[in-house]
């Protein structure tokens, strides 16, 4: 009897199971495989079955929209994940010496990542705006001949969005590598400090090394961020001046929805998979095998 | 004051060496640049357009006015419609609840069949979701867009709520089983001995277990799908824009002199729900994105 309960109760779950099952199946392996399957066509506005190798992705990689976006996602992904890492380690760090008001701190350090890409963007497009925003603060200020319009500026425009990400992002970083800094144990600390060990020489050789984990998550999911990037640079500069601020995720969306060349799309963003892929699997499993090894 | 006595003049010395105030500076000064942002766009949006074109971004609104505030939510031009943000504010919050609520409650019994009971193909099902985590969401937008217009949810609120379902199926998943398998396995297995079925036990058993979870996976999920824009603009349809696409269109298609006050004003009023969610739950909101973060 109670044999028979187990079973039912089996089936009930996995019949509740089924709906994500579905999704699992159909749209996350389908879906990518069905894309996969796109990117091998000739399709334009509509897709069809006709094969043509890999024809997309030689048209796609002498695209220079293309190679553009995808190194301005490099110089993007490089600086945003290394000084968010950076400055939220060191806000993190600075809140750990028993500072009054850490809480007042903390929140303050952390709302902007409860706000929309959009909000984020079209603050800081205010604020570095040539006309209105820094460059005039400045100047009424008396430096006359003070220019700062990184915004409109081809070479410079990308760095506008790294400072308007790293603001929205740094608070982030402060939170979960504060949640490893207060998780080392409490005996190594001492024991650094019987040793007469300066507090930075610590945090670098000691505590960063222990907290390895939780920059390999930040890391993680700051990557993930950086190929999704879309709403920020559309907020902001919209991909000018000129194409000096366009990015992957928009030449996807572009070329899906507006210039209506489906086969591009899917090559594209077929390409931004395996990429993220060939970054993201050697990395985790160098963590967990390190991780393993230490236990 | 007696004569000869030595009474200690001035405040009393304090351990306050430079490495504090170095500490509390750096703080302070980082505080500061965080804070900016938030500054500017609340006194722009106080500000009459004449005092914005003399300059002085960062000077006291002279003549501070509400008027940005209230043609931004009632009258502000999107396109060739003039009725405020507010329209886009009610989609928000009619695409936001369903969504929260489906994605809750999907999240919630997917954690509670993983944790609880073998289902075979269960983990394999369990390792793909979590994978899923990585594909850039461009990689499914045109099987998502072939998909939801046969299923007939694409350009309506179905589309919209379906994708954001499907987007938050492996956070939710995850945030529920890890919440349940941290439960003593002796409550369900109570509840089995006494011959509840699966619904059963988790309709007396887990779900009363489940509130604190249940307000951070609310927090985190009303937060992200308020603040989603690309979903919203690919699969909502014309008539469900949420508030961030009706905010982009708003500041970014405007012809003639734009209107900086008003624009800073409809940007605040976007960023109210989750800035007002973000400071009334506090730690919740912490717990909901470090939960989320811990991933790997």
């Amino acid at each position: 009897m109670a044999g028979f309960r187990w079973k039912t109760g089996t089936v009930a779950a996995a019949i509740a199971l089924l709906p994500t099952a579905c999704v699992v199946l159909f749209l996350f392996v389908g879906g990518t495989g069905w894309a996969a399957l796109v990117s091998l066509t000739s399709s334009k506005m509509l897709a069809n079955w006709n094969f043509v190798g890999f024809q997309q992705y030689a048209t796609l990689f002498s695209n220079p929209r293309w190679l553009t976006s995808l190194a301005n996602m490099v110089i993007f992904g490089l600086t945003y994940i290394g000084s968010t890492l950076v400055v939220g380690f060191l806000l993190a760090i600075f809140l750990d010496q028993r500072v009054k008001g850490e809480s007042v701190f903390r929140t303050i350090f952390l709302y902007s990542y409860a706000t929309s890409f959009i909000v984020v963007g079209l603050v800081w497009r205010w604020i570095f705006n040539p006309g209105m925003g820094i460059q005039d603060v400045v100047r009424d200020l008396g430096f006359a001949s003070f220019t700062f319009d990184w915004i409109v500026n081809q070479r410079m425009a990308i760095f506008t969005i790294v400072i308007a990400a790293i603001w929205h992002g740094a608070g982030l970083v402060m939170v979960i590598a504060l949640a490893g800094i207060r998780g080392v144990d409490a005996e190594i600390w001492k024991a650094l400090k019987v040793d007469g060990v300066p507090a930075w020489r610590a945090y670098l050789h000691v505590i960063l090394p222990t907290v390895r984990g939780s920059i390999l998550t930040a890391a993680v999911l700051m990557m993930i961020g950086v190929v999704r990037l879309y709403d920020l640079v559309v907020a902001m500069t919209n991909g000018g001046p000129g194409s000096a601020t366009e990015v992957p995720a928009k030449f996807i969306v572009d070329n899906l929805f507006e210039r209506q060349n489906i086969g591009l799309a899917t090559a594209a963003s077929t390409s931004l998979l395996v990429m993220l892929l060939a970054v993201i699997v050697p990395w985790l499993l160098l963590g967990n095998a390190r991780r393993r090894s230490r236990a | 004051m007696s004569a000869g006595a030595i009474v200690p003049e001035g405040p009393r010395p304090r351990h306050f060496g430079w490495a504090r105030l170095g500490i509390y500076a750096f703080l302070i000064v980082a505080a500061l640049f965080f804070l900016f942002p938030l500054y500017v766009m609340v006194l722009t949006s106080l500000k009459p357009m004449a005092e914005i074109r003399m300059g002085g971004l960062l000077a006291w609104p002279s003549d501070p006015t509400v008027e940005p505030w209230i043609k931004a939510w009632t009258s502000a031009c999107t396109g060739l419609r003039c009725e405020g943000l507010r329209v886009g504010f009610w989609n928000s919050v009619i695409i936001t609840i369903p969504s929260a609520v489906l994605a809750i409650l999907l999240g919630m019994i997917n954690g509670y069949a993983l944790s609880f009971w073998r289902v075979p193909w269960a983990n394999w099902m369990f390792a793909i979701l979590m994978f899923g985590t990585f594909i850039p969401y461009q990689v499914l937008f045109y099987p998502l867009v072939r998909i939801a217009s046969t299923l007939g949810l694409f350009g309506n609120l179905g589309g919209i709520v379906f994708v954001q379902v499907v987007f938050a199926l492996p956070v939710m998943t995850l945030l529920f089983r890890n919440y349940y398998a941290s439960l003593p396995e002796e409550l369900f297995k109570a509840a089995r001995v006494d011959g509840a079925g699966f619904w059963r036990t988790w309709f007396s058993i887990m779900l009363p277990l489940s509130g604190p979870m249940l307000v951070v996976a609310c927090i985190l999920k009303v937060t992200n799908t308020w603040n989603d824009y690309i979903l919203g603009l690919i699969f909502a349809g014309r008539d469900n824009l949420p508030m961030t696409v009706q905010l982009n269109n708003m500041v970014n298609s405007t012809l003639g002199e734009r209107e900086y006050n008003m624009e800073m004003a409809a940007t605040l009023l976007t960023a109210l729900v989750p800035l007002v969610i973000y400071f009334v739950s506090g730690r919740w909101f912490v717990r909901g994105i470090a939960a989320g973060a811990v991933k790997g």
